[in-house]
């Protein structure tokens, strides 16, 4: 019975250990922000974190995040207000929004190891996701907002009283 | 023109029309409801105890909050929120106050333009913004009656705004949620009444026109949002569809379980009895967990017989298609004006020209999934569904009940494009729960999603065209082939009389050629390719129709306006005249045709060598629902054939903008899609299956292949009009006319690829 630390908390799950990541958080932990697209890492709807990495949960099994830190959508922030989440309504960006989970997670990762990212790079590091309904661009001013958000934060808080 | 959607430009549809479904389809297929009072979700929340419910569509509870519920299904579009918008227009409620909720297939959420639970065609916005707009200013006119008796004023003197009825004289105020508390707001209308109520007019409008935050979108950014794949109910187990390798016509043999059973949490294997003919060969592996059911699936070993489509193959498709194309006696008329045989035969120059589009797949994010579960007499489906009249029955049709004991339980949706028009997914949801006798949530692999799609059927069109010794078009015959998909549907109310009345049309894959360009003589034919009807049964795909006709006509005219010398701008501009039934149409097409020309700076200077500037103009969907749109599309082409996509110019034309932000998104997502068509999105069928079975094979846009997109909207007061897919259908003749200006390639078939686009360079 593997146990698996989601979202700070552990949780031992019911679940062969070549179970993918994906359908144990679906379904036994019933935490749905995380999707299902392809079944492949094609698409990126299902992606989490793993130790602050983005993956696909759908091409990760259980065995192999055993002890790891996985973080969902559900987990991100306390109450849905990761600078990223707040850029995602700012931009008004969900169309359908069943990919804005993945995007998410994906920009986050990003955005956790590169606080000034350029367009460029944003579009190499979220090639992989897909959006059928196509918010590509807003998306893009929703990750450069969140991300001169975050500086600005982060440059507030280290000011030094002189 | 469809027959069913008559609506003009002038009246208020006409509301008799609201019966043409239930009054018309066969039995079974109408009354896709729930009669058990207390049943239905809707129902639930609309009988809570001192709520004030002044219509079917929205409720206002004891603490102010107002919740409309909405009878379209919202699949990004954001037509939960329009709706609430156009209520809280008349309301007077506080935005902060609005929620949303998803209806059930009751009737009395049904459209009250169609009669019907259906979502698609761009129709939702026009069609439902009248009686919005009424029901929200009943429910302000009797909050005001209470309040003025409460106050002791008169009604007149009061005020509405931000769900607050104040008295200026007195200072008095009382908010909504004083007054449903107060239990004295009863006041109820007759249709007659609705009818009678003096609208705002535009001037007046606070909400309408404002790009208020979705309400929904909060939702689809923590994870909270609930998709059919999100259902989860007590006791519930889960299937793993086994699907043959032809996509239809094929029938089990034989199924060996004997592996499967040796896979735990196994339950059984179903294969189903689909006696509504929406699928065959279907086999569900049933399992405690999806993960198990996957593996159960996959140790089924089950064999078919292939059925007569097992040997077609694209190819056989087409030429079948050809084959029906050349016979003088095929297919209906759709549009048959003047004498295209005498005006051909004395023309000046005749063109004659081939246009095919691919299969196309759906694709939407959210693979195809429905929960079915028995309660007592009751089938309750969870499912996201732009259909839910029609899903409805065929749930029953797999249940043998009758359709009133079916109740659809509405979720958001994981993108539709129309793929969620079909009820497939109900078929093996509501067969594996009878027969485990368990709630069971059924989930498409994507495999499954791609190869069972109800594809964007493949086409084939010719066009023979002739110009008068002025470089005149003065004769158009145009031919389209395909399967029919929504003569699929069995509802004769869908199919449109043939212009010399000798049949009834599938008019959903002509729509578009019936264009605003004034051709004295011209004639459409549509022609039913039975093959492709049998082996690739097709389906709605976003703008359905004018994908493909638009493909064909705006590269025509772009070719006729080569062979006339003429810009082919302009040569469109001339044939926009505004004469006889096309006035009005033809003028406004003109002007959307024109903003994008000076958007783009279309004809201001000369673009460097291998780079061309192409135009389209549509007027998607029908005639009678058009949104008025232009394309100037700006392409780079290298000598290996590789186009790259500089700049889409988009403009539109929707009459009234309810929310301009979401219209951008809309027409930037249509123009996208667009593209992925025209250029990324391919599909094929090889021994009857569908060769593409994932993203890897069956590509649409990523981020990196989005160009520089500019979007110009134009709202002129007219009625509001549909956004959702016009720009979808515009996209890929302005490109394939761009590469023609480019480097002299003609491409006429989508999607474009470099190899035909190098070929045809050289043919220059």
């Amino acid at each position: 019975m593997p146990s698996l630390n989601i979202n700070g908390r552990n949780m031992s799950v019911e679940a062969a250990g070549d179970t993918p990541l994906l359908w144990v958080i679906r379904e036994q932990l019933q935490m749905t922000g995380t999707k299902f697209g392809c079944g492949a890492g094609l698409c990126g709807a299902c992606t989490v974190h793993v130790n602050g990495e983005a993956v696909r949960s759908c091409q990760t099994s259980v065995s192999d995040v055993a002890g790891k830190k996985i973080t969902t959508i559900e987990g991100l922030s306390a109450k849905g207000d990761h600078p990223l989440q707040k850029a995602w309504i700012a931009e008004q960006v969900p169309q359908c929004g069943y990919c804005q989970s993945g995007q998410i997670m994906q920009a986050a990762s990003l955005l956790s190891k590169n606080a000034n990212p350029t367009k460029d790079e944003v579009v190499a590091a979220m090639d992989g996701n897909l959006c059928r309904c196509m918010t590509y661009s807003r998306i893009q001013k929703a990750i450069l907002r969140a991300a001169a958000d975050m500086r600005t934060a982060s440059n507030a808080g280290d000011r030094r009283p002189t | 023109m469809n027959t069913h959607v008559k609506i003009t430009q002038a009246e208020p549809a006409d509301l008799s029309r609201r019966s043409f479904l239930v009054g018309s389809a066969t039995a079974g297929l109408a009354l896709g409801y729930s009669a058990v009072p207390g049943l239905l979700g809707a129902d639930q929340a609309f009988a809570a105890a001192g709520n004030f419910d002044p219509s079917v569509w929205y409720s206002i509870a004891p603490d102010g909050l107002v919740t409309i519920t909405c009878g379209k299904a919202d699949m990004g579009q954001h037509i939960a929120s329009t709706m609430a918008q156009i209520i809280s227009e008349e309301l007077g409620s506080n935005w902060k106050d609005m929620r949303v909720q998803l209806a059930s297939n009751d009737p009395k959420f049904n459209d009250p333009v169609l009669g019907a639970q259906i979502t698609g065609g761009s129709w939702s916005t026009m069609m439902n913004f009248d009686a919005m707009s009424r029901a929200g200013a009943a429910g302000r006119m009797a909050l005001t009656e209470a309040a003025a008796a409460a106050m002791g004023v008169p009604a007149g003197e009061l005020t509405v705004k931000d769900s607050v009825i104040s008295h200026a004289k007195s200072k008095k105020s009382m908010t909504f949620a004083d007054i449903v508390k107060s239990g004295k707001a009863t006041k109820t209308f007759t249709p007659d009444e609705l009818k009678a109520i003096k609208l705002k007019t535009p001037d007046q409008y606070t909400m309408i026109g404002q790009s208020v935050p979705q309400l929904d979108i909060p939702s689809k950014t923590n994870g909270t949002a609930k998709y059919g794949i999100d259902v989860m109910l007590p006791g519930m187990v889960y299937g793993k569809i086994v699907m043959p390798p032809v996509r239809y016509g094929a029938t089990v043999k034989s199924v060996d379980d004997s592996a499967a059973k040796k896979v735990p949490g196994f339950i059984k294997a179903v294969t189903l009895d689909d006696k509504t003919g929406t699928t065959t060969g279907w086999v569900v592996a049933v399992a405690n967990t999806y993960s198990n059911a996957k593996k159960a699936a996959e140790a089924l070993k089950v064999t078919y017989d292939g059925g007569p489509n097992a040997k077609l193959s694209s190819q056989s498709l087409l030429d079948e298609a050809k084959r029906l194309q050349a016979l003088d006696d095929s297919g209906l008329f759709f549009v048959k004006d003047g004498d295209t045989a005498a005006a051909l035969g004395t023309a000046a120059k005749v063109l004659e020209a081939e246009y095919t589009t691919s299969i196309n797949i759906h694709a939407p994010m959210e693979p195809m999934n429905a929960t079915a579960e028995l309660k007592g007499d009751i089938w309750h489906i969870y499912s996201g569904n732009q259909f839910a009249t029609r899903s409805g029955a065929i749930a029953a049709g797999a249940a043998g009940v009758d359709p009133k004991f079916v109740v659809m339980h509405q979720m958001w949706l994981g993108g539709g494009f129309g793929r969620r028009l079909d009820a497939d997914m109900m078929v093996p949801a509501v067969q594996a729960a009878k027969a485990v006798g368990k709630p069971v949530k059924v989930i498409y692999s994507r495999e499954d999603d791609m190869t069972m799609d109800f594809s964007r059927p493949l086409t084939f069109q010719k066009i023979k065209a002739g110009l008068d010794g002025d470089g005149k078009l003065v004769a158009m015959n145009h031919d389209v082939v395909s399967a029919w998909p929504t003569k699929r549907w069995g509802i004769p109310d869908f199919l449109s009389p043939s212009v010399d009345k000798k049949g009834a049309l599938d008019a959903f894959t002509v729509n578009g050629a019936d264009f605003f360009y004034s051709v004295p003589n011209h004639n459409v034919r549509a022609i039913l390719n039975e093959m492709a009807h049998s082996a690739t049964p097709s389906g709605q795909l976003r703008s359905v129709a004018p994908g493909w006709t638009f493909w064909a006509v705006e590269s025509m005219i772009d070719e006729l306006a080569n062979a006339a010398g003429k810009d082919p701008a302009q040569f469109r501009i001339a044939l926009l005249d505004g004469k006889g039934k096309n006035d009005g149409g033809a003028q406004r097409l003109r002007n959307t045709l024109l903003a994008a020309m000076g958007m783009a700076g279309y004809g201001t200077k000369a673009l460097p060598k291998g780079e061309g500037m192409g135009v389209a103009c549509v007027s998607s969907q029908e005639r009678a629902t058009a949104s008025w749109t232009a394309c100037v599309a700006h392409v780079a082409v290298a000598p290996s054939g590789e186009v790259k996509v500089k700049k889409l110019t988009v403009a539109t034309d929707v009459g009234t903008q309810v929310h301009p932000d979401n219209i951008r998104a809309q027409v930037e997502g249509a123009a996208l899609w667009g593209l992925s068509l025209a250029m990324y999105e391919k599909a094929t069928l090889k021994d009857g299956g569908i060769e593409q079975t994932n993203f890897d094979t069956y590509t649409p846009l990523r981020m990196s292949q989005v160009p520089e997109v500019a979007v110009s909207v134009i709202a002129n007061g007219e009625k509001a009009t549909g956004v959702g897919e016009p720009a979808v259908t515009v996209i890929a003749p302005a490109l394939g006319n761009a590469i023609f200006n480019a480097c002299g390639a003609r491409v006429r078939s989508l999607p474009i690829t470099t190899e035909a686009v190098k070929a045809n360079m050289s043919k220059a």
